[in-house]
């Protein structure tokens, strides 16, 4: 009799997720290549994208805010591994962008520059893809490119580590 | 015995509906938490420790748990927990830590969204992985051999199941939260098709998306509640079997054990919630409990009207405090369950002044 060493149960299971109010307005947003973010009202820090609460106070973020495609790169990986999901040949770079007016850095890739430039402190901005393509994903936003802009001093960003 | 009197001095809960469409859970559970805490009289940063249920095979996502954990307020760090169940073992946990002197008050909270997935499928998962899941029997099927196998030893008729699920759907009536609200009478649900003989739809519990929030206090901080404090007499939960074909489905040692162990017995009860998603299941519960005809059992309807997973255990222990605070009697027992067919139970005693 041969000893079992393995079996295979196959399971899938298919789910219908649900974004929430908060990061539909978001990805709305997204369609209309704007980026829409929530401010807290008892300790005003701006969430982009927005969840719908402030984690820090456990209230709702009722405000709306915009902020603009420009911020700064907080931290970065350099990424020399064949990626499942981004189409990009390595190497290239994953950044945590803070943009200017929030205080939620978020994953982004750097473009359009040599992958081993990226640097903390870098100032970057959004690259949309052409109107005709936007839509209700972050996939609006392509990648960060950087601007001619000095760095930005690590005092500005240090609490986004 | 417990050493420090709990009071259950807060508990609010969602509309239990079967497809939260637009909210996800942490903007589900912020109203919630937000009256509950409102109720106690207490600020989050005033709670002593906060624990949670829930189960990340319902969003689908690893670490789901944390995520809801926006809705509390976790920074600077909390003293917080998570148990993989109902929020019934969560408030367990947040009693035993009051037990140790640590904390003097508690917030417990359960959310479910179970629209998100296949429910009876996704039950499926917390089967035995390698004789009885890659099978897929689904929660009905499962809840269908225990009723048949109950039925033939007993007796009760499918009639009798049907007079269970009329009496929960009707004091659903008066439950605004409720989500199966109207019922035809015994006659009229027993001319329906089975879903799973010998179960028909009325037997089986809604699905439901919903989520729940009790406070408890010790000490000092049951003088803040805005809410009759209800306290905690005697609180055990007990487990069978995992596997089905060792346990007798027709009756439920475990509850009867952890019933004795919370005091059940110890005075008159005048009302009960329990955690029966099936209908044969009260039945079964009813006798382990030695809950007689005079007790009112599931004045709010019970999980045969409302059922949102990992939620309805913490309601039923919310919804027996509230009437008790309310006035409906000085003595409840609430009930919660989880696992296939009744394999885990937990009882709870609760008292008025
Ligand atoms: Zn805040």
């Amino acid at each position: 009799m041969s000893e079992i060493t393995n079996i295979v149960t196959p399971i899938r299971l298919d789910y219908t997720y649900t974004a929430g109010h908060a990061t539909q307005r978001f990805l709305l947003g997204m369609a209309e290549g704007r980026i829409l973010g929530q401010r807290c009202p008892e300790c005003a820090k701006v969430y982009v994208p927005p969840r719908g609460a402030c984690p820090k106070c456990g209230v709702p973020t009722t405000d709306e805010v915009e902020v603009t495609g420009k911020g700064t790169v907080t931290t970065f990986c350099i990424v020399r591994i064949p990626s499942d999901v981004l189409s990009v040949p390595p190497p290239f770079t994953c950044a945590h962008v803070l943009l200017d007016g929030a205080d939620l850095p978020f994953f982004a890739l750097i473009q359009e520059c040599d992958f081993d430039a990226v640097r903390m402190g870098m100032r970057v901005e959004a690259v949309w893809a052409p109107k005709a393509e936007l839509a209700a994903t972050f996939e609006s936003i392509r990648y960060f490119r950087p601007i001619d802009e000095p760095d930005a001093p690590y005092e500005t960003y240090k609490e986004h580590l | 015995m417990p050493s420090r009197d709990v009071a259950i001095v807060g508990f609010a809960q969602s509309a239990s509906v079967r497809r939260e469409a637009s909210r996800n859970e942490v903007e589900m559970l912020m109203p919630i938490l937000q009256e509950a805490k409102r109720q106690a009289g207490l600020r989050g940063r005033d709670i002593g420790v906060t624990v949670s249920g829930s189960c990340d095979y319902l969003a689908g996502q690893p670490f789901a748990f944390v995520s809801a954990l926006d809705a509390v307020g976790a920074w600077p760090p909390i003293v917080e927990s998570h148990v993989e169940m109902d929020g019934a073992w969560a408030l367990y946990e947040a009693w035993v830590k009051l037990q140790t002197g640590e904390a003097d008050s508690a917030l417990v909270y359960a959310f479910g969204k179970s629209s998100m997935g296949d429910l009876p499928e996704v039950l499926t998962i917390q089967l035995d992985p390698y004789t009885t899941a890659p099978l897929w029997p689904d929660a009905v099927s499962l809840a269908a051999l225990q009723a048949r196998a109950y039925l033939e030893k007993t007796g009760t008729s499918e009639r009798d199941l049907a007079e269970v699920a009329f009496r929960s759907r009707r004091a659903a009536a008066a439950n605004p939260k409720a989500q199966v609200r109207t019922s035809a009478d015994a006659e009229t649900l027993l001319a329906t098709p089975y879903l799973v003989s010998p179960l028909r739809a009325h037997d089986c519990p809604p699905i439901s998306d919903g989520c729940a929030a009790i406070v408890l206090a010790c000490g000092d901080a049951v003088k803040k509640s805005a809410m009759t404090p209800v306290w905690i007499r005697g609180i055990d939960h007990r487990i069978e079997a995992h596997a089905l074909g060792v346990r007798d489905l027709t009756t439920s040692p475990s509850t009867k054990l952890a019933g004795e162990k919370a005091g059940v017995g110890k005075g008159r009860v005048d009302l009960a919630e329990l955690h029966a998603p099936f209908t044969h299941q009260e039945l079964i519960l009813r006798e382990a409990l030695g809950l007689g005809a005079g007790v009112d059992v599931n004045p709010s309807g019970g999980a045969l009207a409302a059922n949102p997973m990992m939620v309805a255990g913490l309601v039923r222990i919310g919804e027996a405090a509230a009437r008790l605070a309310g006035g409906a009697g000085k003595r409840a027992v609430a009930h919660a369950t989880s696992g296939p067919c009744l394999q885990q139970n937990l009882v709870c005693v609760l008292e008025r002044d």
